[in-house]
């Protein structure tokens, strides 16, 4: 059952393409293949051009709002920029967008972790083709649609679960609640969890079928209950798999816009409790102040944005280097 | 292959309902929030009689959305009777229309703030000979709407509601709301002030009117984003008017017609005059009529009194601009914009602004505008 699953859904052997590749490659290459080599190293290049493209435009409009900034761009607790003169930094936003993403991991990333050995290892296949639909449905759910429900449905249905965090985590000050709407970013990191909860399972699911059958069988011979397999041969080989889904799920985190916009109650102050309204993100803030910008203003926010970006590329980077160190290990 | 098949059924079936549930919640989601557009986008359309065409072709026009419904109006009038000039207002707000105009794609500009001198510097050249100018041509009341159980007659003053909203004054039964108000049962409910988490004319104008009026009280600058602490936010006028609808203890300030639409109560305010001013059309443009002309030459932007005690006078206003050349104008573009802002700053184009909770200008003011326009050149 599990196999043909796997076999259904990884890529086609492997064996087959290799010999044809090696075959091509050893005589005088053909035309076709110097077409693909063509354009598949135009495309790369192209891709490098545009990512290039896009920080160069990011920094120089950064670069004329920085000028004008009175205050410091990464310690000032204000955005101003369309003031005269313009006062604008990033602290609160810088702590929002990471605390919601990083409370968004902390939920989404042990459930579909769950999810996915459940599909892969657990479940009967009627229930498990129809519930993997299921799941990468949610990622076609538009955010403004999670963000209507987050804002109709969710926040007021939150005010008794802070309740009872405030009633036994109150006194370590991050879970003290103050009655009124739940919008604040712990809310936020909920609704981001549900958002990315898709992708990584997915990706996990996908890397947890492909986790080698005679492992597993030798495990299963040598009487090992189910748990035991999963824990000695398909989470070892998955992990690298599982920390790239996570990083995925991480990227969508840290960007999202439409969502957080509609549920959070933004303010540019830093709380010390999580579960009280404020706060802000990047993407958030870049939304709800363009509209209304002047030049400076505008500029200010592409600056904000280019802190993003940065961010986000030094997440993608520290994903790439634990897979490559992990890789070691599982290869 | 059946089971397959089955499943994709399923999955067709799940995705439906998903799709519809998501259109049920967009409908309720709109439903809240268009219902505070206007009190009817039909208004009353009076007939073309006096409204004079010149020129033709296609006008440019963008910037604050506060002027939006007046001006979906005005031009829905002004082109039943032109037939050969087509108007098209993007509401992108007062920034981005102030910076189109600066660069020279559109033939005015609505704002909800007088031009800044670096702006009036930058118009010169766009304008060839001339520089841009400020035109009042819509007023309109900021209501400040409040939830609070069993409260129906609110009142309030300046220096109250700039303690509120500084997160000062944290209880409806607080001592200073309690002077103003002997007759009501204040529950003892905390107070939860909204404020807008855009950008947005209405938070300047505000908060022009705390700094101007409660000097002691407030002590930010006026700005389009929200300088004080605490409270909570959200986007857009109809969201804070929403988040008040739905929240026990909550106040926040937005446009009349948004209290209007949600049936939202307002605050009375105590300005000292002889009774509590309530926030209608009416009372709106008696203090626009206590304002002062502090533009130079052309310019007619204007500087509103916030201290007025006149009886009637509802001093929270907002007094929005159209933003033109006053000389220089683009010569294809000039003729349809005169004749354009001749209609909306005439006694009809002003007249029909009442039934969309906007404050007609006072005949005063309107008749320099009108003066100012027939100039423009």
């Amino acid at each position: 059952m599990d196999i043909t699953s796997a076999t259904a859904a990884g890529p086609p052997p492997a064996p087959e393409n290799g010999r044809t590749v090696a075959e091509q490659g050893g005589g005088t290459a053909r035309v076709g293949d110097r077409i693909f080599l063509g354009l598949s190293r135009g495309s790369g290049i192209l891709l490098l051009v545009i990512m290039a493209a896009i920080a160069v435009f990011l920094t120089i409009r950064a670069a004329s709002a920085l000028s004008h900034d009175e205050g410091d761009f990464f310690t000032t607790f204000e955005w101003n920029a369309n003031a005269t003169p313009p006062v604008f930094g990033i602290a609160v936003l810088a702590f929002g967008t990471v605390v919601s993403s990083v409370i968004a991991m902390l939920l989404a990333v042990p459930v579909a972790i769950g999810i996915a050995l459940f599909i892969s290892h657990y479940a009967p296949r009627r229930l498990a083709a129809p519930l993997s639909y299921v799941v990468d449905l949610l990622a076609a759910v538009p955010s403004i649609v999670y963000g209507l429900w987050g804002a109709l449905f969710l926040v007021p249905h939150l005010s008794g679960l802070y309740g009872w965090l405030n009633d036994y985590f109150g006194w370590t000050g991050v879970f003290a609640y103050h009655d009124g709407a739940a919008r604040s970013l712990f809310t936020i990191g909920i609704l981001l969890a549900i958002m990315i909860l898709p992708i990584v399972t997915s990706v996990s699911r996908e890397v947890f079928l492909q986790a080698p059958k005679m492992h597993e069988e030798a495990a299963l011979a040598l009487g090992a209950t189910r748990w035991e397999v999963i824990r000695m041969s398909v989470l070892p080989f998955g992990r690298s798999g599982v920390i790239s889904a996570s990083m995925l799920g991480l990227g969508r985190a840290l960007g999202e816009t439409m969502a957080v916009a509609t549920v959070l109650s933004p303010s540019f102050e830093i709380g010390k409790s999580l579960l009280d309204p404020g706060g802000g993100t990047f993407a958030q803030n870049i939304a709800s102040s363009f509209k209304e910008s002047g030049e400076i203003g505008k500029d200010a926010l592409i600056a904000s944005g280019l802190v993003l970006f940065v961010l986000t590329l030094l997440v993608n980077g520290a994903a790439r280097l634990i897979i490559a160190r992990r890789k070691e290990y599982t290869a | 292959m059946k089971l397959q098949h089955k499943n994709r059924l399923r999955t067709v079936a799940l995705g439906a309902l998903a799709v519809s549930g998501a259109l049920v919640l967009t409908a309720c989601g709109s439903d809240d929030n268009s219902g505070g557009g206007n009190g009817g986008g039909s208004g009353s359309t009076k007939a073309a009689g006096n409204i004079k065409c010149e020129g033709k072709g296609q006008l440019l026009a963008s910037g604050s959305s506060a002027q939006k419904n007046a001006m979906d109006l005005w031009v829905k009038n002004f082109m039943a009777a032109c037939k050969g000039i087509q108007i098209n207002y993007k509401p992108t707000g007062s920034g981005a229309g102030i910076q189109e105009f600066l660069q020279g794609k559109t033939a005015f500009a609505g704002s909800d703030s007088a031009l800044k001198p670096e702006e009036v510097a930058k118009s010169k050249e766009v304008v060839k000979g001339g520089q841009g100018i400020n035109l009042p041509m819509v007023g309109g009341p900021i209501a400040i709407g409040y939830n609070v159980p069993g409260v129906d007659n609110l009142v309030l003053d300046a220096d109250t509601l700039a303690k509120i909203f500084d997160g000062k004054i944290e209880k409806w039964n607080d001592e200073a709301i309690a002077k103003l108000n002997k007759d009501a049962k204040l529950p003892d409910l905390k107070i939860q002030p909204f404020h807008r988490s855009d950008e947005s004319g209405t938070t300047d104008n505000f908060t022009k009117y705390l700094k101007g009026a409660a000097d002691k009280s407030w002590p930010y600058e006026p700005a389009k984003a929200w300088k004080a602490k605490g409270g909570q936010s959200a986007d857009g006028s109809a969201g804070v008017s929403s988040q008040v609808k739905q929240t026990s203890g909550a106040i926040s300030y937005f446009e009349l017609s948004y209290a209007t639409a949600n049936s939202i109560k307002t605050v009375k305010l105590d300005t000292g005059a002889s009774a509590p001013v309530e926030a209608t059309s009416d009372n709106a443009s008696k203090a626009i009529a206590e304002a002062k002309i502090v533009g130079t030459g052309k310019d007619l932007a204007l500087k509103l009194n916030y201290t007025t005690k006149a009886d009637g006078a509802y001093p929270i206003t907002l007094v929005t601009y159209e933003v033109v050349g006053d000389q220089g104008n683009k010569a294809d573009t000039l003729p349809a914009t005169k004749s354009f802002l001749t209609y909306i700053a005439s006694q009809d184009g002003q007249a029909v602004l009442k039934d969309l909770g906007y404050a007609p200008l006072p005949a005063e003011i309107a008749a320099k505008v009108r003066e100012t326009v027939a100039g423009l050149s």
